[in-house]
């Protein structure tokens, strides 16, 4: 037994790893916040952005970096608009004012 | 920057991402935890800005798409929630499968040996279809959600099936995975048509495999698409090499996983039958409704009359008050029955709304306290010793007959309304719900129903009150 560890290996290693600790994680979260973790995960996914960026940030330009900097375009959707909604949702839970008290 | 560095850096963004998971166990430490997904994100994404050579595209790139999700984020209604949820994960398959055909085109851009490994291949493949399926299987959810259906049939919140559409999904799966194999077995000059070919069927695929699902059924799938783009951004991060992708693609994939889970465990759906969609085609037509059966019914006046006589009152919100924005008319309600001294609690089944967790977020909106509002299985032992329970345009998660051996429904868990003294429901016709079945609960005794549009109800009440 000689020689590096395939990539794809450690790779594998440490999407099993996360899957555990997602499923852990995820089953802690209140039944109350299920959309806000939806459009919480949404914004996390988005952080495929560093693939798109390395795609438009290469030189020359071509086609590949095009298609990079649309994929940027359309992540950067995601990751403002994903976090922005999570933070205006959960300020929407926020304690209140105690009970009876008009308005808040 | 070192590779190392790099790497260090993105190990802190991952850890970053799963402490906002964490904080969503809870709603005061949920805020902390965004904050901590915002952090991990500039981290990330500076990180990878050093490595890059050019950065005009990238920052028209941000600037665009930045600018849009911000507008988004800040003028979308809460109602409106599962259709942006549904339009953002479109974003991510697109941006999959973006980013793929960018590697196929220029490998070493991205640190991939030239030609691409086979192994790189495979990654590359699996990353590109999810991605492509998750992308049009959501644009058509979002078609569903937002009620599109008028102008396309495709977006249509009616099933659409079609004889042999099984067969032709299965068909087109090996279609799919035959260019698959193709692709990675094909020399450089030649692997562009089949990575072509298998992206566009995926395309396909993921419109074929929405359409028969029901307008019902979207909390699972909007869910299951949740799950989709993870893997899709997973499969990307193989391909890449970047294990910070792949963790939190994992995140996001197992995620989406148990939420459909907990949906269809809500519905008592299995996933399958969700998958192979049309709800109520199988059971159909069971409606026992022929027989007349007498409903007493009330107005919204005599409502207020008896709940705020009573001593304790359970809201269950359902869908139709979500679809009348009366969230806020019910808070004014929940108030004024308060100030007389009322006990006033909400009860929120699991698929209550169209998406998960929809109902906590219009009734947060409309400033209802979340010390008031209670689960299903944290309240259901309540409405035994409840004086009024107050429906207001759910059907089928209050349905008794969900307690009864040999009902289609048997089994699904339900808010048990039924045990309450008074039961007040308002609905707006009589009509059944989606499971297509009568609802008992709607003949009882103790039930008087108040007909009508969500909202006018409520608001007649507070007036009333």
């Amino acid at each position: 037994m000689t020689g590096s560890i395939d990539p794809t290996l450690i790779n594998l290693t440490v999407f099993v790893l996360a899957v555990f600790v997602g499923y852990h994680v995820i089953w802690n979260v209140t039944p109350a916040l299920h959309t806000p973790l939806m459009s919480v995960t949404n914004a996390i996914s988005s952080v495929i952005i560093v693939g798109a960026l390395l795609a438009a940030g290469t030189e020359p330009l071509d086609f590949g970096t095009v298609l990079g900097a649309v994929a940027v375009g359309l992540a950067a959707v995601n990751v403002f608009g994903g976090f922005l909604v999570t933070q205006r949702m959960l300020e929407m839970f926020k304690k209140k004012a105690p009970k009876g008290a008009k308005g808040a | 920057m070192s590779v190392n560095h790099v790497a260090l850096l993105y190990l802190i963004a991952s850890v970053l991402f799963i402490l906002a998971l964490k904080g969503l166990s809870h709603p005061e430490t949920a805020r902390r935890g965004n904050l901590f997904g915002i952090l991990g994100m500039v981290i990330a994404v500076v990180t990878t800005l050093a490595l890059t050579r050019s950065v005009l595209l990238i920052v028209a790139g941000i600037a665009l798409g930045g600018g849009v999700g911000a507008v988004v984020a800040r003028r979308v209604q809460m109602t409106q929630m599962p259709e942006l949820v549904a339009a953002m994960h479109s974003l991510v398959g697109m941006a999959a499968v973006l980013i793929a055909v960018a590697v196929v085109n220029n490998p070493a851009a991205f640190n991939i040996a030239v030609p691409m490994p086979r192994g790189s291949r495979l990654e590359l493949f699996i990353g590109t279809f999810v991605g492509a399926i998750t992308f049009s299987g959501s644009v058509i959810a979002f078609g569903k959600l937002a009620g599109l259906g008028r102008h396309f049939r495709l977006f249509s919140s009616a099933p659409v099936a079609f004889r042999g559409q099984h067969l032709l999904n299965l068909a087109l799966a090996l279609i799919m995975l035959g260019f698959g194999l193709a692709f990675f077995l094909a020399r450089p000059e030649g692997q562009w048509l089949p990575f072509l070919v298998m992206t566009g069927i995926a395309f396909v695929l993921g419109v074929l495999i929405i359409i028969p699902i029901g307008g019902a059924d979207m909390p699972v799938v909007i869910s299951m698409l949740n799950s989709y783009s993870g893997w899709a951004a997973a499969g990307i991060g193989f391909s890449l090499n970047n294990t910070m992708l792949i963790i939190a693609g994992s995140l996001v994939g197992s995620s989406g996983a148990i939420l459909s889970y907990i949906m269809c465990r809500a519905m008592n759906r299995s996933f399958f039958s969700v998958i192979l969609g049309g709800f109520g085609a199988a059971e159909g037509a069971v409606a026992q409704g022929a027989e007349q059966k007498s409903v007493r019914s009330g107005s919204a006046e005599d409502a207020a009359f008896l709940m705020s006589n009573a001593e304790s009152v359970i809201i269950a919100p359902g869908y139709g008050l979500a679809v009348a924005r009366a969230q806020h008319a019910v808070k004014e309600m929940a108030q004024k029955l308060t100030e007389k001294g009322v006990r006033v609690r909400y009860a929120i089944h699991p698929v209550a709304g169209r998406m998960p967790g929809h109902m906590n977020v219009l009734l947060a909106e409309a400033e209802v306290p979340y010390d008031q509002v209670f689960e299903m299985e944290d309240i259901n032992s309540e409405f035994g010793n409840t004086d009024v329970v107050l429906v207001l345009g759910a059907n089928d998660v209050v349905n008794p007959l969900a307690e009864q051996p040999g009902s289609p429904i048997y089994g699904m868990p339900i808010l048990q309304a039924h045990k309450a003294r008074t039961v007040l429901v308002n609905k707006r016709s009589m009509a059944s719900g989606y499971a297509g079945l009568d609802n008992p609960l709607f003949y009882m005794d103790k039930t008087m129903m108040v007909f009508g549009d969500a909202k006018k109800v409520v608001e007649g009440i507070v007036k009333a009150l």
